[in-house]
């Protein structure tokens, strides 16, 4: 198992650069998700530590060596596809064990470890099939039984969920956390769905056009998002996220509707200060439906029209009129509401966020 | 005539029905059974005398056919082999060109473009013991000073036409194989060389294996095109010299025309069938079995 670190890591295709020398340190036998938009340069990244596209500046060091210039088959790691990339030509068994066939590994090793792996991921019963005669799930597991085959130093895993359908997502989610327990291993995973990030990995790195925007356990990146982007892409649904202007302890919308000035961000902004005010839809709810009703420390309530609900059983989500535009909000132990119908709208603001409008950064100390 | 009514579907194919069976059938029967008889063009009452099998029995006793047959089957696999050899290598090569892809494709398609007649003179004239570029060349670069007679020699002959053929047709290969590495995925390449596979392993086990259905479609295509090979034979040697090239076809044609026996060249003609028949069901087989070996969706 190896430590990996990125070093100015920078990628280019002719003059247009793609990841701008961004810096990272994986931790041995750690989980970390790359997330983020496509096109972020999450992919090219994970590609670059695989040896599949090429360094066009800085350097990626596994194990404390640098691989920059060594190809994929003397870094030692495995990797799984989007697309599973099985050998189409080759049963289940010789997938799992070209690798080490090609290492030139006796034939007694390769059954034995192949069977291994076979157990770990339930494969036993497939063995023998090609991978035409298995379903999406059963390929993705192949394709992780690849990897684990080789025992290598790093698994790098790019988008390996999403081909499947959303049930069966779930299920390899959880199958492969239960991997990771088993299999302990260094593991570099790239995924566009923060709800996989957040559920599977130790850190998350968020990135958005090359740069990193945020690295933190998914606790700190969901909590403390250090920037407007990480605010509104961790979470689901999404933070409500709207601009404001400061005015003598106030938060002024556009539109005139006002807001408290939150208590923890009273020495960190002056009058005048644009801002963007971001609320979490778990912190914003008909009064005495929230998730902290009656510890709230810095509440705020306003009467607002509500738009539209989605009852989802448990909770629903109330959409309502907020200065104009639609704000989420989270309703637990649910009553029936119409739209149209006016709702007593609890804002706890101690759980409020604030970005600069012009950075985008955090404005917390 | 109350039972004479066809119906319209029928009456509507009738004309290609006498069309088709004027050019195709007709003439087939007829030269089917002509090769029953001892047939020439000369005494068109030999037409009518039945004589069973004897032409068949006198051609498979003939030394000369066997040896015609023996290198048409020759000429075929080497030419093919040669062919997929060097079809591969430009398709790969072309596959890796990063700009002008197209205008090499196209270009690699120009020898397909002359007629196989003119291919036949150009190569007669460039394998010429005394004016050809060949020697011209050879002689040039120093060496030899001899005139190497290419088309006279019975090896050197074969050589050449050997070389004919491969320039006119290595694009069916070179083409078929491209379009197949063009539709492969990238991914399992990728995969192999993450899994340790130098770049000649991953040719010889992730991307071999997936091309060879398109392989054995241009054998296919080429083993009929060489099984019946005569153009370009006829125009650089035409069989000869004393029928040291002398293929299949050429003989048929010799033994129908030059020496108007019929009867014996239908025979010839139709045991020749049976080789391209085999042939081709040989790499039918081939297909289907690497088809289903990568799991084709096609």
């Amino acid at each position: 198992m190896a430590t990996v670190s990125l070093k100015k890591l920078t990628k280019r295709y002719g003059p247009l650069e793609i990841v701008h020398g961004i810096d990272l340190e994986v931790a041995d036998r750690e989980f970390i998700a790359l997330v983020g938009p496509s096109g972020c340069g999450k992919s090219t990244t994970l590609r670059m530590i695989a040896g599949l596209e090429e360094i066009s500046g800085g350097a990626v060091e596994i194990g404390g060596k640098v691989v920059n210039d060594l190809p994929p088959r003397s870094r030692n790691i495995s990797m799984v596809f989007q697309s599973y990339a099985l050998y189409p030509h080759m049963t289940v068994r010789e997938n799992m064990g070209f690798s080490l066939k090609i290492a030139g590994r006796s034939q007694d090793e390769i059954a034995k470890r192949v069977d291994e792996a076979a157990a770990i991921l339930d494969l036993n019963h497939l063995l023998e099939r090609r991978p035409s005669q298995l379903s999406g799930g059963q390929r993705q597991r192949v394709a992780m039984g690849r990897a684990i085959v080789r025992d290598p130093d790093v698994f790098l895993f790019d988008e390996p969920l999403s081909n499947l359908d959303a049930k069966l997502r779930t299920q390899m989610r959880t199958e492969i956390k239960k991997l990771h327990a088993k299999v302990k291993s260094t593991v570099v995973y790239v995924t566009h769905d923060q709800v996989e990030a957040m559920t599977l990995s130790d850190r998350i790195v968020i990135m958005r056009d090359g740069y990193i925007e945020q690295v933190g356990t998914p606790d700190e990146v969901f909590k403390r998002p250090a920037t407007r982007f990480v605010a509104g892409f961790i979470g689901s649904p999404p933070m409500n996220l709207r601009e404001a202007i400061v005015t003598d302890g106030k938060l002024a919308f556009p539109n005139g509707t006002k807001l408290p000035l939150p208590r923890q961000f009273r020495d960190r902004v002056a009058a005048g200060d644009k801002v963007v005010f971001g609320l979490r839809p778990d912190d914003a709810y008909p009064t005495g439906h929230g998730l902290h009703s009656g510890e709230e420390t810095d509440v705020h309530a306003l009467e607002l029209p509500v738009t539209v609900t989605e009852p989802l059983g448990n909770e629903t989500l109330v959409f309502a009129d907020f200065d104009g535009a639609d704000l989420v909000a989270r309703m637990l132990n649910p009553r029936p509401l119409k739209s149209g119908d006016k709702v007593n709208m609890s804002f706890d603001l101690s759980q409020a966020h604030l970005f600069s409008a012009e950075t985008g950064r955090t404005l917390r100390a | 005539m109350k039972n004479w009514k066809l119906s319209a579907p029928f009456l509507l194919l009738l004309p290609s029905f006498i069309v088709l069976a004027a050019v195709v059938i007709v003439p087939l029967l007829l030269s089917f059974y002509s090769s029953f008889t001892p047939f020439r063009l000369t005494k068109p009452e030999s037409f009518f005398v039945f004589i069973g099998l004897r032409n068949y029995i006198n051609i498979l006793s003939d030394w000369n056919f066997w040896v015609a047959f023996g290198r048409t089957v020759l000429l075929l696999t080497i030419a093919l082999n040669l062919e997929m050899l060097l079809g591969l290598g430009l398709a790969l090569l072309v596959e890796k060109a990063s700009r002008g892809q197209r205008i090499l494709r196209t270009i690699m398609m120009f020898p397909m473009m002359f007629s196989p007649i003119l291919v036949g003179f150009q190569f007669k004239f460039m394998f010429n013991d005394n004016i050809g570029l060949v020697n011209n060349a050879l002689q040039a670069l120093g060496i030899t000073n001899n005139a190497i007679p290419w088309l006279i020699d019975g090896t050197l002959a074969f050589i050449a036409i050997l070389t004919a053929e491969i320039w006119s047709s290595t694009s069916v290969f070179a083409i078929l194989i491209l379009a197949g590495l063009l539709a492969m995925p990238r991914e399992p390449v990728e995969a192999a060389r993450v899994d340790g596979c130098t770049p000649w392993q991953t040719f010889r086990y992730v991307t071999w294996p997936f091309l060879m259905p398109f392989a054995y479609i241009a054998m296919t295509i080429r083993s009929l095109d060489v099984a019946r090979a005569y153009d370009i034979v006829k125009i650089m040697t035409d069989g000869g010299p004393a029928g040291r090239t002398e293929l299949i076809w050429t003989l048929v044609a010799r033994t129908g025309y030059s020496d108007a026996r019929m009867g014996v060249a239908n025979a010839m003609a139709y045991f020749s069938i049976l080789l391209s028949i085999l042939f081709t069901v040989y790499f039918f087989r081939k297909l289907a079995a690497a088809r289903t070996q990568i799991g084709a969706e096609w």
